[in-house]
């Protein structure tokens, strides 16, 4: 008894230790068992390698974002409500939250998000100028 | 006796006066400290090329805004300029020089040529520094690398990159890997008693080939419908044929330089090597930022084929074209960036060896 205990409180420290320095962010608003959809994201000149993702509700968003600029991106996801809060907002540096990632340049991050209700949400980096600039994506969730 | 004429190519560049609002203000090159408290007024460039020796003058103006100043600290600025070859010396020009070029042509406006020699593969290691001095107020920095390298140097210096200047650095780095960064302390130049509107001249000593007048750069940080007023000017020994002059870049004079131009400008300090016949052709800039995409190449060989690459025409872009949509309040960009291109502003010089008999 005391080894199993031992043993899943290693395996979920590992876990916890593995999310954390691999800087992903989850946040998971079902408890039921879901489906995970990874997006590999690039991030160059300011724009994003892709414009649009599709999943069904209750699919965990994964987005693996790799920043080929020089420049300093971040990655905001969520309904136009959360787009607008970011767009003026002025916290410079975002840590791992659910569907927030800040992604200096020259580097890799990656977060992690739930849409359990169908609709259509976006994905954008507000550093100033970028979302003008048009680095903007659409999420369909079905 | 065979008389070898050197054909040299004379690039006049004249600042234009920057707008300047809230942090962060953009400097010439589109890149600007992050205090942004400076506010670039002017700068103008001279490039000139004459036996084997490209001469580059330019002129850093600067305002400051004291009452921007977050909790007193000294504001500064920065800019990037593409150069089309290391420098062998970087040190003060003279004062009178670009005040002459200014004033031969009304409105002043700023032109910037360079001449570039293909590069190799872009290297995307860290930058090189090449050379570093201080002229009054004004910290040199020359580097080399590709676009990701100056741009990382650049960051990590604490300039403040707008979303563009990845693309546009890796536009002109495709050309040549060798950049200029200024940057301006007005705590300093207050220090030395430097006032709002008082320039600072630096005089580049560069061996180059081909010239080009980098214009694109013009449009660093501008939004895709914001217009771009620049003036452009050439001297050369022969009448030089151009390519990049299209709609909204529009050569409004051509004609041999006057005898007055050419012994006020021969009299400036380290000018004297300025021959006695030059033509000068003028350009006048006018036109949205989205089409400025392109550079101003110069041949003033017998050739007269200008060449498409130093052009920017056959570079390709990876970028997807601009959008329409204006830019965010946050990064109010100076009206006049031809600052930014006297800043910008490298010369080009052609060198054709011609036997006379």
């Amino acid at each position: 008894m005391k080894t199993a205990v031992a043993a899943t409180t290693a395996v979920g420290l590992l876990a916890g230790v593995c999310a954390s320095t691999i800087g992903i962010a989850s946040a998971r608003t079902s408890r039921h068992t879901a489906a995970v959809h990874t997006v590999q994201l690039t991030a160059h000149y300011s724009h994003w390698s892709q414009s649009h993702v599709s999943v069904p509700a209750g699919t965990v968003l994964r987005f693996v974002v790799r920043n080929q600029d020089p420049i300093d991106h971040e990655l905001i996801v969520g309904d136009d409500g959360v787009q607008a809060r970011h767009e003026a907002g002025t916290e410079p540096r975002h840590p791992p939250r659910p569907g927030e990632i800040s992604v200096p340049a020259g580097t890799t991050a990656g977060t992690e998000i739930v849409f359990d209700r169908p609709g259509r949400y976006v994905f954008a980096c507000h550093i100033p100028g970028h979302f003008a600039y048009g680095m903007h994506g659409t999420i369909d969730v079905t | 006796m065979r008389i070898f004429r050197r054909s040299a190519v004379l690039l006049l560049a004249a600042g234009v006066a920057a707008a300047v609002t809230a942090a962060p203000a953009t400097a010439c090159g589109g890149l600007v400290a992050p205090n942004g408290a400076v506010r670039l007024l002017r700068t103008s460039t001279l490039a000139a090329y004459h036996d084997g020796v490209e001469h580059y003058v330019t002129s850093f103006t600067f305002a400051g805004d004291d009452s921007r100043a977050p909790n007193g600290e000294s504001g500064e600025f920065g800019s990037i300029v593409p150069l089309p070859g290391v420098p062998t010396s970087v040190e003060r020009g003279g004062d009178w020089t670009l005040q002459r070029l200014a004033r031969e042509v009304t409105p002043v406006a700023a032109a910037t040529a360079a001449t570039f020699k293909k590069s190799s593969a872009i290297s995307d290691s860290a930058a090189q520094v090449l050379l570093q001095t201080r002229i009054d107020a004004l910290d040199l920095t020359v580097l080399k690398g590709g676009g990701t390298a100056v741009g990382n140097w650049a960051r990590e210096h604490g300039f403040l990159l707008t979303p563009d200047a990845p693309e546009v650095l890796d536009f002109y780095a495709r050309r040549s890997p060798i950049f200029l960064a200024a940057r301006f302390d007005a705590a300093a130049a207050r220090s030395r008693g430097q006032r709002s509107g008082d320039g600072t001249p630096i005089h580049l000593t560069i061996p180059v080939e081909n010239p080009w007048v980098p214009l694109r750069i013009l449009a660093l940080g501008r939004g895709a419908l914001e217009p771009i007023n620049a003036d452009v000017f050439l001297l050369t020994d022969e009448k030089p044929a151009l390519l990049g002059d299209s709609a909204g870049v529009d050569l409004e004079r051509s004609s041999p330089a006057g005898d007055g131009l050419l012994r006020d400008l021969r009299s400036d300090k380290g000018m004297a090597w300025m021959p006695e016949q030059m033509w000068f052709s003028y350009l006048r800039i006018s036109t949205p930022a989205g089409r400025l995409d392109h550079d101003l190449a110069i041949d003033t060989s017998a050739r007269r084929h200008p060449s498409l690459e130093l052009a920017g025409f056959s570079v390709p872009s990876a970028a997807p074209a601009k959008t329409g949509v204006t830019r965010n309040t946050g990064w109010a960009v100076a009206a006049a960036l031809g600052a930014a291109i006297a800043v910008i502003g490298a010369f080009i010089a052609t060198r054709s060896l011609r036997p006379t008999a």
